[in-house]
């Protein structure tokens, strides 16, 4: 299978998400530069994490109007899988292809550290690999990751299971002492109603190797890859 | 003609850069200061000399680009 990875200017975990993709599981990887439309026949997209167009104005805000993303967005309405990691996160959210909003770190702080996630969704191509409540580590770094949801929203994201992970203790317990950025519901990635367009805050091509501290991460890669070997 | 827009977070949604100016303020001794909201400030310079297609193409940007619909709401003035 091929991944396509975009790039913006300003992206900067383009090059991790291709070695993870390519280098660790073998599979096809093209970049996608932001000013072309041709996803090279890519099976799925991946929206890196970064400071696209340098995140003025909001986190993600310029992004969406890049060419590659009329492209990006005709692709997830034919059902194709999209994952938008941190920076890619917020540029899902800010084109409308999710729902909510990022506000600052409640901390005010940039926040680099592993986390805990707990797994609550298992039938979306970036999931299907885990299993219910399995527990992750993996690592975040932002400063905007405060997901933001007006109350029907958040009703309606619970309601549908479009909460795909949320942070928790080691033992996969949601407790505020845990939460890294103040996100409502402890959400730290949601999906579509499709569950084909996922975004998430955690890097988890920054976790598919022992060398760089955990292989947690690779449960995403193994799922999409999966998936698209079954279809 | 200039219109000037006010992009603010809605009421309901947690500013934690407001509240950390408010703690500040509190902690120099401006006990008077209840609350500070955080916000956003445009000048748009328009081609039109006409105030209400100024005041309409301000809310048009402001609606698509300025602000984040999900988060903030905005307030437009035209005029020199």
């Amino acid at each position: 299978m091929r991944f396509g990875i975009v790039v913006f200017p300003g992206s900067n975990c383009d090059e991790d998400a291709f070695h993870a993709a390519k280098d660790v599981f073998g599979q096809e990887a093209e970049y996608l530069w932001h000013k072309d439309a041709d996803l090279k026949g890519s099976d799925v997209v991946i929206l890196p994490g970064g400071f696209a167009h340098g995140d003025y104005l909001r986190t993600g805000a310029m992004a969406r109007f890049s060419p590659i993303m009329a492209s990006v967005r005709a692709f997830a309405e034919r059902g194709g899988p999209v994952l938008g990691i941190c920076n890619g996160f917020q540029i899902l959210l800010e084109s409308g292809l999710l729902p909510g909003a990022m506000l600052r770190n409640r901390s005010l702080k940039y926040r680099c550290e592993h986390v805990y996630l707990r797994v609550e969704q298992t039938d979306t191509p970036f999931t299907n690999a885990a299993k219910p409540g399995q527990v992750l580590r993996i690592p975040i770094g932002h400063g905007e990751g405060n997901y933001y949801a007006p109350p029907d929203l958040l009703k309606s994201l619970e309601d549908n299971r479009q909460v795909v992970l949320r942070y928790t203790d080691p033992q996969g317990r949601v407790d505020d002492a845990w939460n890294p950025n103040g996100s409502v519901n402890a959400i730290a990635s949601i999906c579509n109603e499709r569950r084909n367009v996922v975004g998430m805050m955690p890097h988890p091509e920054r976790a598919c190797e022992a060398l760089l501290g955990g292989e947690d991460g690779r449960l995403v890669f193994e799922s999409i890859v999966s998936a698209m070997a079954s279809r | 003609m200039r219109a000037r827009v006010f992009v603010t977070l809605k009421p309901s949604v947690f500013d934690p850069q407001g509240k950390t100016i408010a703690d500040a303020l509190h902690s120099l001794g401006y006990t008077g200061v209840a609350d500070v909201r955080q916000g956003k400030y445009f000048e748009l310079e328009l081609a039109t000399t006409e105030a209400g297609q100024a005041r309409q193409l301000a809310a048009e940007v402001a609606d698509k680009v300025l602000a984040n619909p999900v988060i903030e709401s905005y307030r437009v003035e035209v005029g020199e």
